[in-house]
């Protein structure tokens, strides 16, 4: 089933330069895909590509010049539409530094209206399970910087939202503890039924990570190519050696033009 | 650890009051010219009772004048940062109204309002507004983009935007604004009080020098000294309980 359609998106900037001349870029043009119910699209281009622009076209903090973005064959044209609609994960760490682990997590119940006592329940409950059992009553600035972007993954999935949309979640983390990450949301994921579109520069994790990855060009943004993913489940640390996974990734790194 | 970094200015402080007394005690200065600390202690004793008249009466005034500054230093902050057109139309004002020579004031608020409290609450609000306003508008201003896109994203109204981001997000700077504002603003009260008044620290300062009572001035100094310390003191635990995230290593 087909849970969001995004037919020929298309946004471009306008930056007024020092001189007030207007200059224009274009950030991404004519995106057209699907996502089914389910399933893990990871995107990967080359920085300033418009990956960024596309999740923010999505989350409703930009609108398309043209195109139309439908969610579960209803369509939503205007950002307050879909405002509300996407967890929608920044790449920037945005914990607030004024509430504790658990106060931050149930933010997306408390901004909807739900109740926080229940939200507390159920988030003490996956505490474990994303690594931060015993730290619910920290600051965020006393947390690892791992630490800090699992909560924010926890924060967005308690939202509640069927479609998440993850902008570089391990962009800012150290190598290895970006593998860690990388293995641990494996396992979580078939935890949970989520749609997720999840952005990455790292082609490894792409690959590792997603059952369909799309190619943008440099910018301005343009899908050059849609692969599946067939690695078989369940997939490690190790699945990134073997053949099946180096010629998907020889494909891809052709399709990226490196 | 903290106490032992306050050990070291107060032997310097107590070596230079020692040598101020030997000095005075030495040449024999007399001490309606420089009285010594312990001639300053001894009229601070002698008085204490009327000092505390004085002392409440300059802290009322303080404590009214915060108030008001920082409920119209943080309303003004708020409408500033609510419209661009307010930023653009009232920020380069407020800046520019810190060239206002404040003690000249003083005499004017004496003809339009009185010898009564209510000039001297003025100064005191002067001195505190603009350090409350330009702090607490820069700490609106200052919000990361990103934790008002997440919120925006999460369908926030504007109210639960500035509710839970852009206010807690300028407390630091607000406390920041009202360690200086609470510095300044018993020198505030006094100045006022130099004007006109029948109470308060300023006019015991004025009244005893008039009196050649040189230590009793002095001692009047160092009480404002202290109260302003307290004051600032006071501001930092207000801080701290009102923020402890900025300061636990929970």
């Amino acid at each position: 089933m087909t849970l969001l359609a995004v037919d020929s998106l298309s946004k471009t900037f306008g930056r007024s330069s020092r001189r007030g001349a207007q200059r224009e870029v274009e950030a991404v043009v004519d995106l057209t895909f699907n996502i089914e119910a389910g399933e893990f699209l990871t995107i990967i281009g080359p920085s300033g590509c418009g990956k960024s622009t596309l999740l923010r076209l999505l989350a409703g903090l930009e609108q398309p010049d043209s195109g139309q973005i439908t969610l579960q064959t209803q369509p939503l044209p205007d950002p307050s539409d879909r405002q509300g609609r996407f967890g929608y994960m920044p790449q920037r760490d945005t914990l607030l530094p004024w509430r504790t682990v658990l106060e931050n997590v149930i933010l997306g119940v408390e901004l909807a209206g739900g109740s926080r006592e229940t939200a507390r329940d159920e988030a003490r409950q996956l505490l474990p399970l994303f690594g931060l059992d015993g730290f619910e009553n920290n600051w965020p600035s006393t947390l690892s910087g791992g630490m800090r972007q699992r909560a924010a993954l926890l924060r967005t999935f308690l939202a509640g939202y069927d479609i998440l949309l993850l902008d570089e979640p391990f962009g800012a983390l150290d190598a290895l503890t970006r593998r860690m990450l990388q293995q641990w949301l494996l396992g979580v994921r078939t935890r949970f039924s989520k749609t997720i579109l999840f952005i990455t520069h790292d082609i490894d994790e792409a690959l590792l990570l997603g059952d369909r990855m799309l190619v943008f060009s440099p910018r301005p943004g343009r899908i050059t190519a849609d692969l599946k993913i067939d690695l078989p489940d369940p997939r490690d640390v190790n699945t990134i050696l073997e053949p099946d996974f180096l010629t998907l990734k020889r494909n891809a790194l052709a399709h990226l033009k490196l | 650890m903290r106490a032992a970094r306050l050990v070291l200015p107060a032997a310097v402080l107590l070596t230079l009051a020692i040598l101020w007394e030997l000095v005075v005690w030495g040449l024999d200065v007399p001490k309606w010219i420089v009285p010594s600390p312990s001639a300053i202690w001894q009229a601070f004793w002698e008085m204490r009772a009327l000092l505390g008249i004085h002392v409440a009466q300059t802290m009322l005034e303080v404590a009214i004048g915060i108030g008001i500054a920082v409920a119209a230093g943080v309303a003004v902050a708020a409408a500033i940062n609510f419209s661009p057109l307010l930023q653009r139309a009232i920020y380069p004002l407020l800046v520019i109204s810190q060239t206002v020579p404040i003690l000249a004031l003083a005499p004017l608020l004496i003809i339009w309002f009185g010898f009564g409290i209510a000039p001297k609450v003025i100064v005191v609000t002067l001195f505190c507004f603009f350090p409350i306003a330009v702090n607490t508008s820069d700490g609106l201003t200052s919000t990361e983009p990103e934790l008002i896109d997440l919120f925006r994203s999460m369908g926030a109204t504007w109210l639960q935007i500035w509710r839970k981001v852009r206010l807690p997000a300028a407390l630091p700077y607000f406390f920041s604004g009202l360690k200086i504002a609470a510095t300044y603003s018993v020198t505030g009260a006094i100045v006022g009080e130099w004007v006109g008044a029948k109470q308060g620290l300023g006019i015991y300062m004025l009244r005893s020098s008039a009196a050649f009572k040189t230590a009793q001035v002095f001692s009047a100094i160092v009480i404002t000294s202290l109260l302003s310390i307290a004051l600032f003191l006071a501001v930092f635990a207000l801080e701290r309980g009102m923020m402890p995230w900025h300061f636990d290593e929970r």
